[in-house]
């Protein structure tokens, strides 16, 4: 089968969390077109399962190293390897995220803390790395998933929409800073998807399918725009409407 | 998901999770399940077995089987969906191995462009590889290749009492043969190896054939099995004693260098309204088909995925037989007893529910590759009948009779309702399959045809 060429050059990416559920059909598309790819995640036995089944649906290449990205100290030994293996990397995409029982980030300080460094504090770290090798070598696109929670706090879910909420601020000040170089930042913030994440809450057989996410993340990623990609694109709409309720009113929703 | 930590910070899941609701393709019975899992990745599938209750799980792929040999009502569902990858493929012998949740459209969409093809597929490519074993299905080529099963090289199995368990010719030759065909009882396939088959390209020169009797569809098929791979006559019941049908048949073509477009097809959004299907707008409707294929009766150039999907074009359409669903009955009686098939259409013509598209098939002689497989030599004939209720299940049990008298045998993929006894008949070997269930397995279809709680 024949691929079509991506509007830019995306052919060599390196995806932080590429065992998230979202990340493993992303991998998926971009196997199709033949891409270079470079798979960080904890689990090696996982890495090495995904490895095969990407090189049969056609990734050009795969690499893949095995580290906890959540601890900061792990991170320069990613990078490394990075630079070795895949110095002209052209697309990092950071997938990973934790959500625990809202209830229990209340009531055990531990939980909300772990919390904040996998979702913000950690993934901070790393895309400061990549994105200072980018902005080096003036080219490339950085993005991370993000989430619809981080554009409201709500009463049953803001510790983990803090988090996620502050990594969109952190990636806004970042595109800034990138745009002078070239490098494209994307801010990916999806509704909720049918994923290992989402399967304990209620609803989840309507969440949306992690398919169709994935394919609006790849078009954003091969395309100039936008900066921030509500998928799927009806959440848009929806947060625009949910952040002009005032606070007075919205602090009385149970939601 | 980062934070090894995280997963012992987790909450259990919570000691009364909500009844899930899980339907067949045929959308009768209408179940819930007391939870389903969806496992990502193999390595969570032993904690999975490890926990559960004995009897209380089955593992479950796209739900197209027609009754309830892939539910669990009351109890637990292992979802295989997630298990989706293709873990390695020799491109000089054809050799795939994959995992259980790999489904055979997955399959077609990656190899068939590298020139490869399935062994054997049934009549939809929306199933998975774990259900095609479990239900050793067959296809159009049964008279030659045989059931998917006999394309199974080696299977790893998760069992509850003895970890992950590799099944070949050689090791636990007796395990692979009770999971071909074993109903997903014997545990959860981690992955298995499976022979692609070399094909030049995606077309199929088929033929088809106008024929007015149950002898002259036997004369064609016999007569066709020798030199094409792939036959199938489509049968109108509605004409009674003297049916008539068209039968197809087709090979693989050679590459012609044809440009392939696959097609979209489209979605039934909804039920439809039970009223819609009658016995005059579907006597209409096989008219029609009829009529449209005799007209087009000869040879011709066509695409892999109408010759052998021709109903997966409509996604959901099992939602045609409206919000009470539908129950498919499919037999195999030997051709000695052929005449039985003219009992059978004479019962449903009287009963005045007719079904479309009515599917008949000459199986070839091929020893089973599984313990509990269906095929067998003989006719097979699968037909739809709406759920209308009593009526319904009255009209069945009448060609239960037929069955049974001329040494039938039914089909556990399609069945929702058959007896004990006449389980006993058409599958007389399983209780010498029942050693080789898994303890923590257990399925809606096997504690009703064994009477087990």
């Amino acid at each position: 089968m024949t691929n079509p060429t991506p509007a830019t050059a995306m052919r060599k990416v390196v995806i932080l969390g590429a065992t998230s559920g979202i990340a493993l059909e992303v991998e998926r598309q971009l196997a199709r077109q033949g891409c270079e790819l470079l798979l960080v995640a904890r689990s090696p036995q996982r890495l090495s399962e995904l490895e095969g089944d990407l090189a049969v649906r056609g990734a050009q290449q795969i690499f893949t190293y095995a580290a906890d990205l959540a601890y900061v100290q792990q991170h320069a030994a990613v990078f490394d390897f990075a630079r070795r293996t895949l110095p002209d990397f052209d697309t990092v995409l950071l997938a990973y995220g934790a959500m625990h029982d809202q209830k229990d980030s209340e009531t055990s300080v531990d939980v909300l803390l772990e919390e904040l460094q996998v979702n913000f504090v950690s993934a901070t770290a790393i895309l400061t790395l990549f994105a200072a090798d980018l902005e080096r070598r003036r080219t490339g696109c950085l993005a991370a998933i993000t989430s619809v929670a981080g554009d409201r706090g709500r009463r049953s879910n803001y510790v983990y929409g803090s988090a996620k909420g502050a990594l969109s601020l952190f990636l806004q000040g970042l595109r800034s800073r990138l745009y002078p170089a070239g490098v494209r930042v994307i801010t990916i913030k999806p509704g909720p998807v049918q994923t290992r994440m989402t399967d304990h809450l209620p609803n989840a057989a309507r969440f949306a399918d992690p398919e169709q996410v994935s394919r609006d993340i790849v078009r954003a990623l091969e395309r100039r725009s936008p900066d921030v990609l509500y998928t799927p694109k009806v959440w848009r709409y929806v947060m625009m409407a949910v952040q002009q309720i005032p606070e007075t009113i919205f602090k009385r929703l149970s939601f | 998901m980062p934070g090894q930590s995280a997963a012992t910070l987790r909450k259990q899941p919570a000691a009364s999770p909500p009844i899930t609701r899980v339907l067949s393709w045929g959308r009768y019975p209408k179940t819930a399940h007391h939870y389903v899992h969806k496992p990502a990745w193999n390595d969570q599938v032993p904690e999975i077995l490890k926990t559960a209750a004995p009897g209380s799980l089955l593992p479950y792929g796209l739900g197209r089987s027609y009754g309830d040999s892939c539910l669990n009502a009351g109890r637990e569902l292992i979802d295989c969906g997630r298990l989706n990858r293709i873990l390695g493929f020799d491109e000089s012998t054809g050799m795939l191995r994959c995992e259980s949740g790999v489904s055979l459209s997955d399959i077609i969409d990656v190899f068939l462009s590298k020139g490869w093809f399935l062994p054997v597929t049934p009549g939809t490519r929306f199933v998975t590889v774990g259900g095609a074993i479990a239900n050793d299905v067959h296809g159009k080529n049964h008279h030659c290749a045989g059931t998917f099963g006999a394309h199974v090289r080696q299977v790893a199995l998760h069992r509850s009492n003895d970890g992950l368990v590799i099944c070949n010719s050689e090791t636990n030759s007796d395990m692979l043969r009770a999971t071909i065909g074993g109903l997903g009882l014997t545990g959860v396939i981690a992955w298995a190896d499976i022979q692609l088959k070399r094909v030049a390209g995606p077309w199929i020169d088929a033929e088809s054939i106008p024929f007015h009797s149950l002898n002259t569809f036997l004369d064609l098929s016999r007569e066709s099995n020798d030199r094409f791979e792939y036959t199938v006559a489509w049968l109108d019941c509605f004409a009674g004693k003297n049916p008539r049908g068209i039968f197809f048949r087709g090979n693989h073509a050679a590459d012609r260098g044809k440009e392939f477009h696959p097609g979209r097809g489209f979605t039934l959004p909804f039920a439809l309204p039970a009223w819609m299907l009658n016995r005059y707008s579907v006597r209409a409707f096989n008219t029609a088909y009829y009529r449209i294929h005799a007209g087009k009766k000869g040879a011709a150039l066509v695409p892999y995925d109408s010759f052998f999907y021709p109903l997966d074009s409509i996604r959901q359409w099992n939602l045609l037989y409206g919000r009470h669903g539908f129950l498919q009955y499919q037999c195999v009686i030997p051709e000695t007893n052929a005449e039985a098939f003219e009992e059978l259409f004479d019962r449903i013509a009287r009963s005045g529910m007719g079904s479309f598209l009515g599917v008949l098939k000459q199986f070839g002689s091929a020893p089973p590759a599984g313990l509990l497989s269906f095929p067998r030599p003989g006719l097979t004939i699968a037909l739809d009948f709406a759920m209308r209720g009593e009526r319904t299940l009255k009209l069945m049990q009448s060609l239960d009779e037929v069955v049974r008298q001329s040494s039938g045998a039914l089909y556990p993929a399609k069945d929702a309702r058959m007896s004990p006894s006449l389980f006993e008949a058409s599958i007389p070997r399983w209780r010498s399959f029942v050693p080789y269930i898994d303890p923590k397995m257990s399925s809606s279809f096997w504690r009703r045809v064994t009477e087990a709680g």
